[in-house]
């Protein structure tokens, strides 16, 4: 049996953030990584980007061709790890193979959380979470005469699925069960000028319905039933509502899980010498000052980056995330953090400015003075320096007023927080 | 590690800084083509300015680059040569979550053509960056550092 001083189960976002953390300390302790994805280390969220034809195959992926070379990582890619023995301090591969570890770190991501339907089983229905899904589905553009898809999930993932489905002049039309788009990530207000913004694009968006019938022919879908009874044809549907922690290595083991993956603050799980980050963890939300999951990119790297160091021997902590998302539709960016409303039973201070003409909407939450949320729709640049604002928990009473200005930046504040700012 | 400093105290707002990294970034390098011929690239330092104050922002290289880390496609990477955070606009997508990373608001969006993020390259091919050396004033500056 191989045994290595540092295995990472997971090769995205949260594994390489901890193998490059780990490199960045211990350039020469063993290392590999399993991942039952065949591909080197891709910007997963770039799917959509590759399906619109936007961005070449050789740009999705995230690091250098010769990265785990260069780190001297072992790759032990398209391989499942199915078991953890933590007796022995090892983990068991699909075919058998049994490797060691002093430290591990599970960085396992999300699945697909598909919801049951009627015919589900009998068609090939893609979900866009996996580079497989994207190249898949782009297959499948290029070889059927696909007119008319249906994309059930009007978040993140469904909106940028359906976005480049229109950039391969496919009409889509977007199904959402709750009674607006990007519901988690964005306030009313915010939902509805994006919802604008995609039905200009062609994006027709169908809320609070959901499919309750698959109808096909042979394996392929030829329409959906809504909820409602009506039918919908189409020649693909996609199915991206989201993602849940993907758990079931741990489930029933010695390893505490919640909703995802228990953590604290230094990214470690109830068991010693294992760590946890990304999509399969509840990590620690700055905002909320509770362990949530917060499935995103950046929030899982930066997890993997505080995981890595720690497995080191080094002692960090992990506080810099929340839910924060930046995404662009159609060339129209939105950034988002935080609180996106008032809690119930409590009133935040609440500023806004909204330009429905030039489709401008900024709202900042306001709590004992320190800004605890933000949505920023059409007029996003510097959104760092109010997350930062947030994250230092600076009282924002001296500039308050010109938070909402085109050109809030680094100016607007007092110079001391500047001179800091200076000093890196 | 490179690191271009800057003063408010002396800066004069006179945005000469914007005007030679323009010009730098240029493809002829010259001023006169640059601003009248060619498509004049976006300076990636700028200079705020309010009231009596003003001083030029760009990246900082900070020692935690948490623009690399949260960038979603692997264009904001660390250059191992120079130790310093380098951005590749063929492999950005512009999803602009490196401006929700950077607390220094010191990325910009670069709309002329794709829509990509646009930062401060440090001139690493250059002994003294553009903007440092026309600065007037000695407003920005520029430290070497051995790591």
């Amino acid at each position: 049996m191989k045994r290595y001083k540092y295995l990472i189960i997971g090769n995205s976002a949260g594994g390489v953030g901890a193998m490059e953390a780990i490199r960045e300390i211990d350039k020469d302790g063993s290392m590999a990584v399993v991942s039952d994805e065949g591909h080197p280390v891709y910007g997963r969220p770039l799917i959509s980007y590759y399906l619109a034809d936007e961005i070449a195959f050789d740009k999705i992926f995230y690091r250098p061709s010769d990265f785990y070379e260069k780190k001297s990582i072992d790759a032990i890619l398209g391989r499942k790890v199915v078991k953890i023995n933590f007796h022995e301090h090892s983990v068991v591969l699909d075919d058998g193979d049994e490797l060691g570890f002093e430290k591990l770190l599970l960085a396992t991501g999300g699945e697909p959380f598909v919801p049951s339907m009627a015919g589900l089983e009998k068609y090939e229905v893609p979900n866009f979470i996996t580079l497989d899904d994207s190249l898949r589905i782009r297959e499948r553009l290029d070889s059927e005469n696909i007119e008319k898809a249906v994309v059930l999930g009007g978040g993140l993932i469904g909106l940028k699925a359906a976005e480049a489905l229109i950039q391969r002049d496919v009409q889509v039309k977007v199904i959402e069960l709750a009674n607006r788009v990007l519901s988690p990530v964005l306030d009313e207000q915010a939902s509805g000028l994006i919802q604008s913004v995609l039905e200009e694009n062609r994006v027709e968006v169908i809320t609070e319905h959901t499919i309750s019938e698959i109808t096909g022919e042979g394996d392929k879908v030829n329409g959906i039933i809504l909820d409602s009874g009506d039918r919908i044809d189409c020649d693909l549907l996609i199915i991206a509502i989201g993602v849940r922690p993907r758990v079931e290595l741990v489930r029933d083991t010695q390893i505490q899980i919640g909703r995802g993956i228990v953590v604290d603050k230094q990214m470690r799980t109830s068991v010693p010498d294992i760590y946890a980050c990304g999509d399969c963890a509840e990590v620690y939300d700055f905002i909320a000052d509770s362990f949530r999951l917060t499935p995103l990119w950046p929030t899982a790297h930066v997890g993997g980056r505080v995981a890595g160091a720690n497995m080191t021997g080094l002692d960090k902590e992990y506080i810099w995330g929340t839910g924060m998302n930046a995404v662009d539709f159609f060339g129209f960016p939105v950034i988002s953090a935080g609180l996106l409303n008032s809690p119930e039973g409590e009133e935040l201070e609440i500023l806004t400015k909204l330009d429905l003409d030039e489709k401008v909407y900024k709202k900042f939450l306001i709590r004992d003075q320190r800004i605890v949320g933000m949505i920023l729709v059409n007029q996003v640049d510097r959104a760092g320096v109010i997350l930062g604002l947030m994250r230092d928990k600076v009282d924002v009473t001296p500039f308050k007023d010109d938070l909402l200005r085109e050109d809030f930046g680094p100016i607007y504040l007092p110079i001391e927080l500047r001179r800091e700012a200076e000093a890196v | 590690m490179r690191r271009i400093i800057a003063k408010e105290e002396v800066c004069i707002g006179c945005r000469l800084c914007e005007i030679w990294c323009s010009v730098q970034h240029s493809r002829s390098k010259n001023i006169i083509k640059a601003f009248k011929k060619e498509d004049r690239p976006l300076a990636r330092v700028r200079v705020e300015e309010q009231g009596a104050t003003s001083f030029g922002l760009q990246c900082r290289n900070c020692d935690e680059p948490y623009c690399v880390y949260s960038c979603i496609s692997g264009a904001m990477y660390i250059d191992e040569e120079t130790g310093t955070v380098q951005h590749d606009p063929e492999k950005c997508v512009g999803c602009w979550t490196c401006i929700m990373a950077c607390h220094r608001g010191a990325i910009l969006r670069d709309e002329r053509q794709r829509r990509v993020a646009s930062k401060c390259d440090m001139c690493i091919d250059l002994d003294i960056p553009a903007c440092v050396a026309h600065c007037p004033n000695e407003a920005l500056i520029l430290q070497e550092e051995d790591d």
